[in-house]
């Protein structure tokens, strides 16, 4: 499966790790509902972990769409709560 | 993933499709899109020159403040040594608030330098993928039927797509982010302007208040622990005592 990390470019990574990014990115829900920071940074650092050992990145020739997009590494818990919505650079 | 995934790819999705469904061939909109792609590249290349104004900025409100905190220890000791405990206290407390307001902005600027290369690592990323594009349509074309070859061409077109909606993200991002700190060095000046970080050559009348919200910023236990501190030190140095030094003029 291909994986975005938002602002680092995309990674190939087996399709068995899935399921962990899945559960993991659940808990780290869970933590930021209840306003748990720590609990949050541990969670997040785990996926972004995976993607780092796991995954090997695409090269610039590679012109393909992420499975899964991974919001930035330097995410806070204030902007997980939020929606990442916005327009930024691209015209509606 | 409901997760943070999924909302992260439902924003970015949201955004590729805004960009190249508006036409039956996405590949056409990229292909043609010169002017989207140039203006794209274009803000990018401002918003790099917006994070290094900012930046540029609170590195000298930075260096700025590092001369204060200078000045002003040596002031604590000079006033210390004269007897004068009250001036040196003074002089502690300003240097205090001058401490911690230059670690937050090292910190900024630390966090803005990052911004920075990252937003230059991507836009090359970016420029790099549309050449790529625009080579491998051509490639597409000559070896595929032409229903096979627009398939091929819209998944690439959507690779191209992901790419520069994630920039346009990072590009917000940052815009934020510097609107942050230009607040902050905005705090900054105001307290600068306010006296908050004057040396004490050059108190004058008016000068209490400020003092008396300046104890009220700073940690009091801290500044009598540096006082102590610079107590003990002087009473094993030893020495004549010089007179205060002169604040420079303010420009």
């Amino acid at each position: 499966m291909i994986v975005r990390i938002s602002g680092e470019g995309q990674f190939r990574l087996p399709d068995e790790d899935a399921g962990r990014l899945n559960e993991l990115d659940n808990r780290a829900v869970s933590a930021v509902e209840q306003g748990d920071e720590t609990g949050f940074q541990e969670l997040w650092t785990q996926m972004l972990e995976i993607v780092s050992t796991d995954g090997n990145q695409i090269g610039d020739d590679e012109l393909v769409e992420s499975d899964v997009i991974l919001p930035p590494r330097d995410i806070t818990l204030e902007e997980a709560r939020g929606e990442f919505t916005g327009d930024g650079l691209i015209p509606d | 993933m409901p997760g943070l995934a999924g909302r992260m790819s439902t924003v970015v999705k949201a955004k590729i499709s805004r960009m190249l469904d508006k036409t039956e061939d996405p590949g056409e909109t990229l292909d043609y899109g010169y002017q989207k792609q140039t203006e794209l590249l274009q803000n990018v290349k401002k918003g790099i020159a917006d994070v290094v104004t900012s930046k540029k900025r609170l590195q000298m409100q930075s260096s700025k403040l590092e001369q204060q905190v200078v000045k002003l220890d040596t002031q604590a000791r000079q006033a210390l040594s004269q007897g004068r405990e009250d001036l040196a206290r003074t002089a502690l407390e300003r240097k205090n608030l001058a401490q911690t307001e230059l670690q937050s902005l090292d910190q900024q600027v630390k966090e803005l330098e990052s911004q920075q290369e990252q937003l230059i690592a991507n836009e090359q990323r970016l420029r790099q993928k549309i050449e790529q594009f625009r080579t491998k349509k051509e490639v597409i074309k000559a070896q595929y039927s032409a229903a096979e070859a627009q398939v091929r061409i819209g998944e690439a077109a959507n690779g191209v797509g992901e790419e520069m909606a994630d920039l346009g993200l990072a590009m917000q991002r940052a815009e934020d982010k510097t609107e942050t700190m230009r607040a902050r060095a905005s705090a900054v000046e105001e307290l600068e302007q306010a006296g908050a970080f004057d040396d004490i050559t050059q108190l004058g009348s008016g000068q209490d208040d400020i003092d008396r919200q300046l104890s009220e910023l700073t940690s009091g236990a801290q500044v009598d622990d540096e006082l102590s501190k610079m107590k003990a030190e002087l009473g094993s140095g030893g020495g004549d005592a010089p007179a205060l030094e002169q604040g420079e003029e303010k420009a």
